[in-house]
């Protein structure tokens, strides 16, 4: 396809991407799970009737609309940017990718925004009960939207439900719940969800500990203290069970990004589960890649084969495996090896686009029955991207990143369970104020589960590097063939901008919170 | 049985239709370019933003489920436009993006860069927005310098990435079209849904102007489009030639479509007459239901009846019809069992804006109102 291409234009390309999308994530995990905590909270205000749990949501819906509005600016970049950035992309995947899309606008913004505005406006305009239901709607809706990007960025670790269709060079749905039901966009969802419940507890939990701290609107605090703490704590179970699930399933999809998050180069059974370590440089190679070493590490034995394949015995492949192909008597397919079906599938495309231009219909109809042979799709198409790859090595990930992104994410993970867990305890026993070590804790913790969820997508999409479609696409024969400095003209102004409109957006947010909710009488 | 060619003419419809509302609700853009011309004093000014600031989320959010649509019903589309026309596309976008926080951010205390500064972007996105999309959707009728290669991927044959559209006149009365419509939308918009009588003159006055430069601009365009060349796909392979009189042709093949364009026009032009002459307030329901029949029915002679929808003036063998650039037809039959939806999606936007519509806005709505932009 595209042979002569330009890096820096795939790098601006890669950065313009991980920019718009990391900006994204800083405002979407908010909006999942705070519409959760004020719908609990108008719930809780029409079942009881009383002001102060009005009050209460007003004051969380507030902040829920300054971020809700930054999440939808940053969020039509990217549906775009399939298009302007990744056309080639576009064309070979679109007839999968974009009906999630499709449906999402369809199924779930409308819905979100539809309902957004009763929530916003209709305060003194509907029914307490049309009004509570919308508030539930937004909530329900804003998780329809995970929904289905999730869908096809799963759809993209995990191609499934397609064939390929020489005829158009490009792959064709066949169906639809493969796609739906692929494990890893079950997995995604369900990780995603909950980790947005989590960062959002964590953020009221945080702010309620300042208004504790500062001596302030105690009432308020406490109780959103309370629906938060079990909110989150909840949520904080249900992300460890479905990160270990991801892990699992990552482990039988993408085995190289699970051995690279794992720093696990060289295969073994009764490998041992890394808790913490620490990677430094060392001489040893994979090919020409220079591979990185424990300076330390503290292992809990056994468990990662316990972990993947249900016992000490199984054996679990590192990264050498992966790339080359065999060690210990055991056979793995080298990264070489797909390389030569992966061109051998190419060839025969080019065979074919040949053939029609010479009216060869014999042959053209010939190699598009190859192409939708079983055999062939297993045993050659599948391998489609390793053409584009110049060494064995190019299929080697970013281990550092990989690792402490997993590492780190999995540590704070643990400590949030415990955090949520202690501010329950601690409110149910109106011991709060008298700890404030914990409320500055509470408070300090902000930042690092914004930190946690941004983890999460860097290990899952530099995890998967060089792959923009696991094994069939990489990221360099994906980008559209534009000048890399009007890329780069791009970047520089959405950093700008967002960095402008963050700002704006963080600032808006801090003075709310230091003037309060409004009171009774300020409500004109 | 449903054949593939019955599914990417239905896919067109939905996209046409989707197209249309898209440019009825810019009324909200165009309401914003007058946000430093219109209003006498703050208060007005408070009305007008308000007044739109509650509908901004549905048109943003149809232009994106457009977007949505069209990658996956006629992804080859999304592909080269987006993919080739990089630099409109983008400065579209960021006219968006601004938007989106201005509304929620411009009265808000520490906002940093100043209301003034979101009144600006609103501006900016009421301007910018209707009329580059509506030049961009010339290039349906004009054409655009790109070539495919055999695996379908697109080159661009000029360095301007799409802003070269901007030369040509056609193009640009298109655009110009669409920005006059908008405000003129826009206007009626406020006639119909605010309570203040001097506002109300202001906008009658604004509404002449606006109706005329509208009309100049679209009959310009209307004109040249009947007279112009078109390409005609012909046969199984797709032979892409160029034809005399093209849309013209279109029109007069498929008189329906033909029905549906007048109907359209003379809706509008009723809708701008009854508010001038006859002082009705309702005058947007009839250029809104006009709108959205027009640019439905030119989206239909831009694709239908072996029309190219987005020709390639560079290589019209690499030109889109909407049966080379379609989904499979699996994906387009799937993606119809989804859009039986839309009908269940049209209704409870109705009802829900029934409900919050009940009181106009006025003064004292405003006072009573706690979520204010
Ligand atoms: C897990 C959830 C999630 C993820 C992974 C993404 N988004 Fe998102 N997106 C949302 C969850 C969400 C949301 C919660 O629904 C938002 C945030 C604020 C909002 O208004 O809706 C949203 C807004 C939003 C909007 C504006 C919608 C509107 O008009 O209301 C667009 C176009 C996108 N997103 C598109 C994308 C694309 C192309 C993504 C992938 C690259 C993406 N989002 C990742
Ligand atoms: C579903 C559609 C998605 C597509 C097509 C997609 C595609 C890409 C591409 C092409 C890159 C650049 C290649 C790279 O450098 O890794 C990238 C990077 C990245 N994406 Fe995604 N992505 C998707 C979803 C997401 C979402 C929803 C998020 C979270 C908001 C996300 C987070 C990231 C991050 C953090 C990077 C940075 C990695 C880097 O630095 O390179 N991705 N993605
Ligand atoms: C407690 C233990 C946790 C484990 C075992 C875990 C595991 C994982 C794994 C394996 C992935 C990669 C999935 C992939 O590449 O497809 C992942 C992704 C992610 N994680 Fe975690 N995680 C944990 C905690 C957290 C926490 C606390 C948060 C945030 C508050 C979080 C947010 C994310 C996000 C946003 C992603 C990207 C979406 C995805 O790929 O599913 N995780 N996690």
């Amino acid at each position: 396809m595209i042979e002569n291409l330009d890096l820096s234009l795939v790098d601006w390309s890669r950065a313009q991407f991980a920019l718009t999308a990391i900006y994204h994530w800083f405002f979407v995990p908010l909006t999942l799970g705070l519409s959760f905590i004020i719908a609990i909270m108008e719930t809780l205000y029409v079942k009881t009737g009383r002001e102060e749990w009005k009050r209460a949501t007003k004051f969380w819906m507030t902040l829920f609309g300054i971020n809700f509005a930054i999440g939808v600016a940053t969020g039509i970049i990217l549906e775009f940017e399939f298009g302007t950035n990744w056309s080639n992309y576009s064309w070979f995947v679109g007839d999968i990718f974009g009906a999630p899309l499709a449906i999402e606008g369809i199924l779930a913004f409308f819905l979100e925004s539809t309902f957004v505005a009763v929530m916003f406006f209709g305060w003194n305009k509907v029914s307490r009960r049309f009004h509570l239901i919308s508030t539930w709607l937004v909530a329900i809706g804003a998780n329809l939207s995970a929904l289905w990007i999730l869908v096809a960025n799963a759809w993209m670790q995990n191609p499934v439900g397609m064939v390929f269709n020489p005829e158009t060079a490009r792959n064709e749905m066949v169906d639809f719940w493969a796609i739906l039901f692929n494990p890893v966009a079950v997995d995604k969802f369900m990780h995603t969800i909950t980790s947005g419940f989590l960062l959002a507890s964590i953020f009221v939990i945080g702010v309620s500990s300042w208004y504790l701290i500062k001596k302030r609107e105690e009432w308020l605090a406490k109780r959103s203290i309370l629906i938060a703490g079990i909110f989150g704590f909840l949520s904080s179970l249900a992300v460890a069970l479905t990160g270990d699930s991801s892990a699992r399933t990552l482990a039988k999809v993408q085995p190289v990004k699970f051995a690279a998050f794992e720093a696990l180069y060289e295969g073994k059974s009764n490998a041992g589960l890394v808790a913490i370590g620490l990677l430094k440089k060392s001489d040893e190679t994979i090919g020409e890649k220079k591979v990185r070493d424990f300076v330390m590490k503290i292992e809990i034995p056994g468990f990662l084969s316990v972990m993947t394949g249900g016992d000490k015995d199984t054996y679990v492949p590192g990264i050498k495996d992966l790339v080359l192909g065999s060690s210990q008597d055991r056979q793995f397919i080298s990264v070489e090896q797909k390389m030569i079906r992966g061109r051998y599938a190419r060839d025969l495309l080019n065979e074919y686009k040949e053939a029609k231009k010479n009216n060869n219909h014999a042959r053209a109809d010939e190699i598009k029955n190859i192409f939708s042979g079983k055999d062939f799709i297993n045993d050659y198409f599948s391998y489609f991207g390793y053409a584009f790859l110049k060494s064995p090595e190019d299929a080697i990930p970013n281990v550092p990143v990989a690792f402490y992104s997993f590492h780190l994410m999995v540590m704070l993970g643990f400590f949030f369970i415990a955090l949520c867990a202690l501010s329950v305890f601690l409110v149910l026993r109106d011991n709060l104020h008298k700890n404030r070590w914990f409320l500055w804790v509470a408070l300090l913790s902000i930042p690092l589960v914004y930190l946690t969820s941004e983890l999460g997508w860097v290990l899952a999409e530099m995890g998967r590097q060089p792959w923009i479609i696991q094994d069939l696409m990489p990221v360099s024969a994906a980008v559209s063939q534009i000048k890399a400095g009007s890329v780069i003209t791009t970047f520089i102004l959405f950093a700008v901008l967002f960095t402008a409109l963050l700002t704006a957006e963080v600032s808006i947010m801090l003075k709310q919170i230091k003037s309060g909710p409004k009171h009774q009488e300020e409500i004109k | 049985m449903i054949s593939y060619l019955f599914l990417q003419h239905y896919w067109w419809v939905i996209i046409s239709l989707l197209a249309s509302l898209l440019v009825f609700l810019m009324f909200v853009q165009g309401g914003q370019s007058f946000i430093f011309s219109l209003p006498a004093g703050e208060t007005q000014k408070t009305m007008i933003i308000n007044a739109l600031g509650r509908k901004w989320e549905f048109t943003f959010t149809t232009l994106v489920t457009f977007g949505g649509a069209f990658f996956a019903s006629f992804p080859l589309f999304y592909a080269s436009s987006f993919g080739g026309a990089y630099w409109v596309w983008m400065t579209i976008l960021f006219s968006f993006i601004i938007q989106a926080i201005a509304y929620e951010y411009r009265s808000k205390p520490s906002n940093v860069f100043g209301g003034k500064t979101f009144d600006i972007f609103l501006f900016i996105n009421g301007a910018l927005g209707p009329f580059l999309i509506g030049t961009a959707v010339g290039t349906f009728f004009t054409g655009s310098q790109f070539s495919l290669n055999n695996m379908n991927q697109v080159s661009w044959a000029n360095h301007w990435h799409g802003l070269e559209a901007l030369l040509d006149a056609r193009n640009l009365s298109l655009g110009l079209s669409v920005l006059f419509l908008t405000r003129m939308n826009g206007l009626l918009y406020l006639v119909n849904s605010v309570e203040d009588e001097d506002l109300y003159e202001r906008s009658l006055r604004k509404l002449i102007t606006n109706s005329v430069s509208f009309l100049v601009f679209f009959l310009f365009f209307l004109t040249t489009l009947l007279i112009s060349d078109g390409f005609q796909v012909n046969g199984e392979f797709g032979i892409v030639s160029t034809q005399k009189f093209k849309y013209l042709i279109n029109f007069l093949e498929m008189p329906l479509v033909m029905i549906i364009f007048l109907t359209g026009v003379t809706a509008v032009l009723y809708g701008i007459g009854v508010t001038i002459f006859r002082h009705s307030r309702k005058g947007i329901w009839f250029t809104g239901s006009g709108t959205i029949m027009a640019v439905f029915a030119l989206f239909l002679i831009a694709g239908f009846n072996g029309t190219a929808f987005y020709p390639s003036s560079f290589d019209p063998a690499s030109s889109l019809t909407i049966r080379n650039a379609s989904s499979s037809f699996f994906t387009l039959k799937t993606m119809m069992y989804v859009s039986f939806i839309i009908p269940f999606v049209i209704a409870y936007i109705w009802y829900a804006w029934k409900e919050i519509n009940r009181k106009k806005i006025t003064h004292t709505e405003l006072k009573e109102e706690e979520h204010l932009y």
